[in-house]
């Protein structure tokens, strides 16, 4: 008897802080069926409605707000995968002076606290007198997507045998050939990874972007200056969608992964 | 592809014995490195210089000049003591639940998931799950599931588990519980990159030199799995100590659960009180940076960094 | 020799006083060393010798720090490793995992822009018997296939020189045998010049036309495999390649012909042509195998050498023959191999027995003796090398 509670108690747990994890995602997810009128606080009905016309309410405010996020977390990936991915190989790869201390330096974005990003930038356009607009936005996002790019992509670098890039150049490859045919392509899964990331990061920012975004409106931006007088259900139906897709699309990707391990296993 | 980001914060830090000096590091680091100096550090150095600032004689609000008032500091101390150590405390509490909630989740897929793989990764997926969904919505939901009138709380209520004049959110319980759920996939993930990489001969091992299972996991798991819990805490600590989501009064707080983030919040945006919102910044930092070399000391995970 | 072209034949290869300096620490130290075309060369010595350095340095994928490299009479020393006729086959396989087996074996022809890369692969792939697997990815490979693989992407390029980076050490031993005679034969049917790297001496001396026995980043003997085996320059030498019986003595007679040398009172004789030193205080030696066992002293004959009387030890049989550990007061234990020609064994643990060797089995090392270690014969030549290598880490730390 007890030995069968010592071998349940750890799974039924498991289980028990997962759900708990989901209970929110769960609320998000029903609420946006939700036949609300303006906030969408208390149950009035189910309806598809609000998925239908997601731009719908309030002259498309959510979705221009939607929109902007997209934007500014595509650029935002786009130049912090570029910068992060080359430094990630630089620090891996090369030996140069203070090599350490970069290495230190790139990883103070991330042992400081959103607030303090987001305010120091601030005070700088502040005190350099540029208007708060989209362009600040990414800029700042860029900033703190690097530090994230960096350690994903030297883990996969680091995990990269030397040996085949040496092949590589064994085999007549040039320096450049030797790069686009094997280390990029060995990368590439770490670097995606870490533009996933860097996408994730920035589509859901809010404090960095509170401070310096000035009159734009980003998604979660939205969220935030609605919630005192409530958010309408539209809200619900985007975030659903994207948590949809993004689950999708990991859970394909897990589940190949995990097959194909299966299938390289068997074969050995 | 989140984990991914945690995972090599606990890499074990492998050299390569290709290591060569070239100009091409130059290429490669420069572009990135300038981009960080000239958006991350001169940002702090402004901060640091607005933190000295001094308001404009005849000048409006929220116009400042240069200087060096450090009466700022002894202000924002004064006025605000009491939000740095609710930020404190509030965050040290959250990274302990976090931790105490996280640590068996991430063991049992860590550890015990691994015969099933497919299984392992599910769970993995639904740890992350929390990401792909908007951090505000996940926080309003848990305010709307606490509210007065909200089934939980008239339960609560009618099962006399909670006063009838009692709230739920607005208190320091709600701060602290929503910071502890926004963090816990933050502490699951790299306790789970250790975890899976455990070897369970050296379980088998320390039962073998008659370890009782509570001696092994105090005496080898633990320890093993010290690069975890590390980057756990740190990726809970910081953020958390910064939050001003979490303690907003249109989410989980109320006027006297407010933290750092809220007063600099209020101080820059709301009141333009640039000075003082630097201040606080500068002290919220320095702070966090001291107890974090501290902790990377003490434990022994230098090589994280 | 330019490349864009297959070398039609080996090339010659010479390093020419090749020195490499790593921060802190010289992997190796004035190298010289000269291939001769079409052979299958081994470079032979226990692990962190600096085997691998040398063919990196071939290779071209590491600078020495002094020193010229000749391929075919050309001096390469500043070429890079992709213009170089030279192609490796690595100690890990380093086979690309985002490649099939046929992409990676086409790859160097490819970037050499050579005609009909696939059709020249797949042959590649023929001459390794792995033509059926061509579009598999290589991790759905066994070992044993993937080092044909590498194999096969190396020779394709028909390289003037093939270098080859233990490329049998992931395998188990049955295989390893098996790959050994299949590298030989296509050494053979291919005539490139092989230089085949191994700590394993007896996988050197199956395969090689010439083995050069490395410690320490030098060269300590280079000859054909018998040669070494039976004249052993050092006591390095004489304990890698196979056991030896050693003793220490002064040269207490010299003839025209040999030397006679006072080991704890027993007078033992050696050749002068197979002795490296003839005077002072020498090291001599001879093989297990070489010894014969004697019940009762045997009767003086010139032309062996006896020694004992000595009790047995320990007696282990192994098949074919069995192995008696016999320890001579004053000189210390000797190992003897006798085949086991009739049933059970000539000398029980605790007899006491003599040992003899014709005079002309003996030889005498060059090394001093003072440095030489006096007696190392009871050890497996894996554990000697294990010695060496523990014996260079401390050494490594002091300084
Ligand atoms: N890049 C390097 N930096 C420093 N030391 C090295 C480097 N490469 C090899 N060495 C050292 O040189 C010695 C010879 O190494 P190697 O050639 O790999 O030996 P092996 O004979 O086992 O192939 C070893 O002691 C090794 O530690
Ligand atoms: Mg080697």
């Amino acid at each position: 008897m007890k030995l069968s509670l010592g071998k349940w108690l750890l799974p039924v747990y498991s289980s028990l802080a997962l759900l708990f994890l989901m209970i929110p995602i769960g609320y998000t997810f029903i609420y946006s069926f939700n036949d609300s009128l303006k906030s969408n606080i208390t149950w009035r009905g189910f309806t598809f409605d609000k998925w239908l016309n997601v731009c719908n309410v309030q002259n498309g405010a959510v979705c221009q707000a939607f929109g902007n996020s997209l934007i500014i977390g595509a650029i935002a990936t786009v130049v912090a995968t570029t910068l992060g991915t080359m430094i990630a190989i630089a620090i891996v790869r090369y030996r140069f002076k203070f090599r350490s201390q970069t290495s230190l330096f790139l990883f103070l974005p991330m042992a400081t606290p959103e607030v303090v990003l987001g305010a120091g930038l601030a005070a700088q356009f502040l005190s350099l007198g540029v208007p708060k607009d989209m362009l600040t936005i990414i800029l700042a996002h860029t900033m703190f997507c690097i530090s994230f790019v960096v350690v994903t992509v030297k883990a996969r670098v680091a995990s990269l045998d030397p040996a085949l890039e040496e092949a590589g150049r064994d085999l007549y490859g040039s320096a450049w050939q030797v790069f686009a045919r094997i280390t990029f392509p060995l990368l590439l899964p770490g670097i995606l990874a870490a533009a996933l990331l860097s996408f994730a990061l920035s589509f859901d920012d809010f404090i960095i972007t509170n401070f310096n975004s000035g009159a734009v409106t980003t998604f979660p931006k939205y969220i935030y200056i609605s919630a005192a007088r409530g958010i309408p259900a539209e809200a619900n139906v985007l975030a659903s969608a994207v948590f949809i897709l993004a689950l999708v699309v990991v859970v394909t990707v897990q589940v190949s992964g995990a097959a194909r391990a299966r299938r390289l296993a068997k074969m050995s | 592809m989140a984990f991914a980001a945690f995972s090599s914060t606990t890499a074990p830090s492998t050299d390569p014995v290709a290591r060569r000096r070239s100009p091409v590091a130059l290429f490669l680091l420069l572009p990135g490195i300038l981009y960080l100096v000239l958006f991350f550090l001169t940002p702090l150095v402004s901060l640091l210089l607005t933190s000295f600032q001094a308001p404009r004689e005849f000048g409006d609000i929220g116009q400042y000049d240069y200087a060096f008032r450090w009466q700022n500091y002894v202000e924002v101390v004064t006025t605000y003591w009491p939000h740095i150590v609710r930020s404190f405390s509030y965050a040290l509490a959250a990274t302990f639940f976090a931790l105490l909630i996280s640590y068996p989740l991430a063991y049992f897929i860590g550890v015990k998931a691994r015969k099933w793989p497919l299984l392992q990764s599910l769970m993995l997926v639904l740890v992350i799950a929390p990401f792909f969904i908007s951090f505000l919505l996940r926080t309003l939901a848990w305010k709307q599931l606490f509210a007065d009138e909200s089934f939980v709380v008239q339960s609560l209520k009618a099962l006399s588990l909670l006063g009838p004049e009692a709230h739920v959110t607005g208190t320091a319980f709600s701060v602290i519980f929503g910071l502890t759920y926004n963090f816990i996939p933050f502490m699951t993930l790299p306790l789970y990159t250790t975890l899976e990489r455990l070897d369970v001969r050296y379980l088998e091992a320390g039962s073998d030199l008659y370890a009782s299972p509570f001696q092994v996991f105090q005496k080898v798991t633990i320890p093993l799995s010290m690069p975890g819990i590390v980057a756990g805490t740190l990726l809970t600590f910081i953020p958390a100590a910064g939050d001003y989501i979490n303690a907003g009064r249109d989410f989980l707080g109320g006027t006297g659960t407010q933290m750092m983030g809220n007063v600099i919040e209020a101080n820059f945006l709301v009141l333009q009180n640039y000075p003082s919102a630097a201040a606080l910044s500068i002290i919220l930092m320095t702070v966090i940076l001291v107890i974090v070399s501290i902790y990377v000391k003490r434990s022994g995970t230098e090589e994280l960094l | 020799m330019a490349v864009g072209a297959f070398a039609d034949r080996g090339a010659d290869l010479e390093l020419v006083g090749i020195e490499k300096r790593f921060p802190g620490f010289t992997a190796i130290e004035n190298l010289h060393l000269t291939i001769p075309a079409g052979s299958f060369f081994a470079l032979l010595g226990p692990s962190g010798c600096g085997k691998t350095t040398t063919l990196r340095l071939v290779a071209g994928l590491e600078e020495p720090t002094s020193g010229r490299i000749l391929i075919g009479g050309e001096d390469v020393t500043d070429q890079k490793s992709f213009q170089r006729p030279v192609n490796t086959v690595f100690q890990s396989y380093a086979l690309f995992p985002h490649m099939t087996v046929l992409e990676n074996v086409a790859f160097g022809l490819r970037r050499r822009k050579i005609g009909d890369p696939v059709a020249k692969a797949h042959e590649a792939l023929l001459l390794v018997e792995l033509d059926h697997l061509a579009h598999r990815k290589p991790q759905q490979l066994s070992g044993g296939q993937q080092q044909r693989v590498a194999l096969a992407r190396a020779i394709v390029n028909r390289p003037a020189l093939l270098l080859l980076d233990e490329p049998l050490g992931a395998l188990d031993l049955k295989l390893r045998r098996q790959m050994q005679l299949e590298l030989k034969t296509i050494q053979e049917e291919v005539g490139l010049t092989f230089l085949h790297v191994t700590h394993d001496q007896e996988e050197a001396m199956t395969m090689a036309d010439t083995i050069a026995v490395m410690n320490k980043g030098r060269i300590e003997q280079m000859g054909e495999p018998q040669q070494l085996y039976e004249l052993p320059k050092t006591a390095f030498v004489a304990n890698f390649l196979g056991q030896s019986n050693l003793f220490t003595g002064p040269v207490v007679s010299t003839t025209s012909s040999a030397i006679a040398v006072d080991v704890f009172g027993q007078q033992i004789v050696v050749p002068l042509k197979r002795a490296h030193r003839v005077s002072g205080e020498v090291t001599i030696g001879v093989r297990p195998e070489k010894l014969t066992l004697h019940a009762d002293a045997p009767t003086h004959d010139s032309s062996r050498n006896v020694m004992g009387p000595g009790k047995v030890i320990d007696v282990s049989f192994s098949g074919v023959s069995t192995q008696y550990l016999v320890a001579v007061h004053g000189v210390g234990t000797l190992v003897v191999f006798a085949q086991n020609v009739a049933f059970g064994p000539a000398a029980q643990v605790g007899a006491e027995v003599w040992l003899s060797w014709n005079v002309d089995h003996g030889f005498g090392l060059d090394d001093d003796p003072a440095q030489a270690p006096r007696f190392e014969a009871d050890l497996d030549t894996r554990t000697i090398a294990q010695q060496r290598r523990s014996s260079l880490i401390t050494e490594l730390e002091e300084a």
